[in-house]
């Protein structure tokens, strides 16, 4: 595995805080994708998971913690991802 | 050393409902006023407040402010200030209205007005039936109070200091707080923040236990703030445990998956709330259910490889039931235990939820604090409101839906005691040296390098011994020999080390300046617990099963200094009713 530059280090502590919201379910989940899945993820997918940090708490519960929505269409393949990797039944548990 | 420094009317810590009901009613003032907040503003904690908030509009069943009254006078199990309470119930109304002004979505009845339900300690007519008192805007009632507010202090021009840490407040050279010394957290630089009135809205502390329904923000960061000034906290041993958390996660699995037929197992498969509460079983309350699963797990009747769980069980519903009662159970369960509750069990164990106690407070949002012979005195130019301060509403036991109530209410007010304030103090003042040299060591002391324990293992040895030695199981034996680990971890504080010392978004450094927070709290509870030789409320003792009037019907304060304690009375006079006094509790 590469280690990471002092630019994408700096990154991913810049994304650890976004993980921290007002939910303790988008805490873990957020949070632990970012350490599981993270750096799995392409650079456009990359963006896509920023992005997806700025999106508002009730609506990140509703598309990847209860799924009682369905989100934009952008990220319906990352809000499918995000619980995979980070739920109970993934891997890296 | 010369700080960057900003003034401002007023300060106000923290972005939930609290602060920003205050801040709002000081921006539409004309005052400048600058809002501080660790997270951005509407991911702060009150956005996970789905369940509602109460005011007695009468909207679906008969109600009035003055059963409401009564019904938290009672839920406080007496130890609510009356007052206060009072005056919160008669606002509960005006305050809905208001919100409902502002734009927030309630949901509706067929007639327009809005929709009320019944919450559990509820009633009409002084403990007659049920009431239905709790407004909510569908489930997303937090996000949508937050919002709104958020938007207003936008149009009112608030100055939002978003991914600020407040780290410590700060004093002129006659002692009087005035603003507080804040860290940038994208730059890791300090800012010194002066203003002349300062407020703390920074939420609960549920974090300083292992399992909790809290957000990872919530780390009782201003609570730590007022301790280290000096000021004490109040009946901070009062926390309200939910018996059906994810275990070892945490995440609330609602007391509606009991009320549909689930119920409790121990590794036996045992249904053991019968032996505990052979008529309620699985719905007793909240106490007696968590104290309950407490106690087979500490038998030895625990699940899992550790024995450390018990299981709720749900699968016998059916899925259809499952799906339609009960939505977002199971995807929750499925993602956060492992668990498809329509084919097995959940496992839970009770999780931290709120804090009763605080930073105490008059009626105004005043920090209050004795200043002996019995007088209190008001703390010039610190306010607190919200879940970090004790009005004290809640006194014992904090019921559903009141909690959005009092950070509204005493957010508004606060704000509008600041403005008068403002007014009549309009000269700035100035950080003294000494003060501000105390907070910078504070900070610089984690610039320190070389070998010692990581922030991670003692913050988890920290959550774990909250959890085993002041939960929800409290005997004088269990709490001594917690007090003494807890003295023990705090004394090893200062060996604790980072290993990184960068600048830019430095998170491990404000863990570690949580930490330090979540130690002075985590010991103003346990020893506010250990001291309290009854059972009252959420604080319940095997050793002292009875709620006793006549020694302990008063306030906790607990002093940083020394570990020292103190008590005030309860204030037992309402402001224009009659006295409730002190009967049983019984529902
Ligand atoms: C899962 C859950 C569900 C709930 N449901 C309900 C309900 O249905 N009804 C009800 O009445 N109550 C409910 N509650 C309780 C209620 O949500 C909280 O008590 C309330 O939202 C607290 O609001 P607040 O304004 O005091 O603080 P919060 O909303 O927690 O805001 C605290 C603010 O302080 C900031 N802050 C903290 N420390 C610092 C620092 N060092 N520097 C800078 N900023 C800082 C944070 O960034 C944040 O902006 C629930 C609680 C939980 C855990």
């Amino acid at each position: 595995m590469n280690v990471p530059s002092h630019d994408e280090q700096e990154q991913l502590r810049r994304l650890r805080w976004q993980c921290r919201r007002g939910m303790l379910e988008l805490d873990h989940l957020l949070s632990r994708f970012l350490e599981l899945g993270y750096r799995d993820l392409s650079e456009a997918d990359r963006l896509l998971f920023a992005r997806l940090l700025g999106e508002q708490d009730q609506d990140l519960h509703n598309w990847l913690v209860s799924r009682s929505a369905i989100p934009p269409t952008p990220y319906l393949e990352l809000a499918e991802r995000i619980p995979a990797v980070a739920g109970e039944h993934s891997p890296g548990n | 050393m010369s700080l960057p420094t900003r003034h401002f009317d007023a300060l106000i810590i923290g972005a939930g409902g609290a602060g920003l009901n205050a801040a709002l009613q000081l921006a539409s003032a004309e005052l400048r006023v600058a809002v501080v907040s660790k997270v951005f503003p509407t991911r702060s904690h009150t956005v996970a407040a789905q369940g509602g908030v109460n005011a007695a509009l009468a909207n679906v069943l008969p109600d009035s402010w003055h059963w409401h009254m009564f019904d938290t006078v009672k839920g406080s199990d007496y130890l609510g200030d009356q007052d206060a309470i009072e005056f919160m119930c008669r606002e509960a109304i005006p305050t809905v209205y208001e919100l409902e002004h502002a734009g927030v979505p309630f949901s509706r009845l067929d007639n327009g007005k809005i929709y009320q339900r019944a919450f559990g300690g509820q009633s009409q007519n002084f403990g007659g039936d049920q009431a239905a008192r709790t407004c909510a805007a569908a489930d997303r009632t937090g996000h949508a109070i937050l919002h709104t507010l958020y938007q207003q202090n936008i149009r009112a021009r608030t100055h939002f200091f978003d991914e600020f840490f407040a780290v410590d407040l700060v004093r002129d050279a006659d002692g009087i707080c005035c603003g507080a010394l804040v860290l940038e957290i994208e730059t890791g630089e300090p800012l010194l923040i002066e203003a002349k009135a300062t407020l703390l809205a920074t939420g609960g502390c549920g974090q300083v236990f292992r399992t909790t329904s809290n957000a990872h923000i919530n780390t009782g960061d201003g609570a730590a703030m007022a301790l280290r000034a000096g000021i004490p906290l109040m009946d901070m041993e009062f926390f309200q445990f939910h018996p059906t958390g994810i275990a070892g996660k945490g995440m609330l699995i609602t007391e509606g998956v009991r009320g549909e037929g689930g119920y409790l197992v121990n590794k036996d498969g045992e249904r053991f709330m019968e032996r505990y509460a052979p008529r309620a079983k699985d719905l007793a309350s909240r106490d007696v259910v968590s104290r309950a699963i407490v106690t087979e797990v500490k038998e030895g009747r625990g699940c899992g490889e550790n024995g450390d769980y018990v299981m709720l069980k749900l699968d016998h519903l059916g899925e259809a039931v499952i799906s339609k009662r009960l939505p977002g159970i199971r995807e929750s369960s499925k993602i956060f235990a492992g668990a498809d509750p329509v084919i097995e069990p959940i496992p839970v164990f009770p999780t931290a939820h709120y804090a009763m106690g605080g930073i105490p407070t008059d009626r105004f949002g005043r920090v209050a604090m004795p200043a002996g012979h019995g007088s209190e005195e008001v703390v010039v130019g610190l306010y607190a409101a919200g879940e970090c301060a004790c009005a004290s509403v809640h006194g014992a036991n904090r019921l559903g839906g009141n909690s959005l109530l009092d950070i509204l209410v005493f957010g508004r007010l606060a704000g509008k005691d600041i403005i008068e304030f403002v007014r009549d103090n309009p000269y700035r003042r100035n950080a003294d040296s000494a003060s501000l040299d105390q907070v910078m060591s504070r900070l610089s002391r984690w610039d320190r390098k070389g070998d010692g324990m990581s922030v991670h293992q003692m913050r988890a040895e920290l959550r774990k011994c909250m959890e085993d030695h002041a939960g929800v199981f409290r005997t004088e034996e269990i709490m001594a020999e917690g007090y003494e680990k807890l003295c023990e971890l705090r004394d090893r504080l200062p060996e604790v080390r980072l290993t990184d010392h960068s600048k830019v978004f430095n998170t491990a450094r404000i863990e570690a300046l949580e930490l330090d927070n979540m130690m002075d709290v985590g010991m103003s509870i346990a020893v506010s617990a250990l001291h309290r030789q009854e059972s009252r409320g959420a604080h319940s003792r095997p050793d002292y099963p009875e709620r006793d009037d006549q020694a302990w019907l008063k306030h906790s304060l607990y002093y940083q200094e020394g570990d020292r304690m103190d008590y005030k009375p309860v204030r037992t006079k309402p402001l224009t009713v009659e006295s409730f006094p002190p009967k049983e509790r019984v529902y």
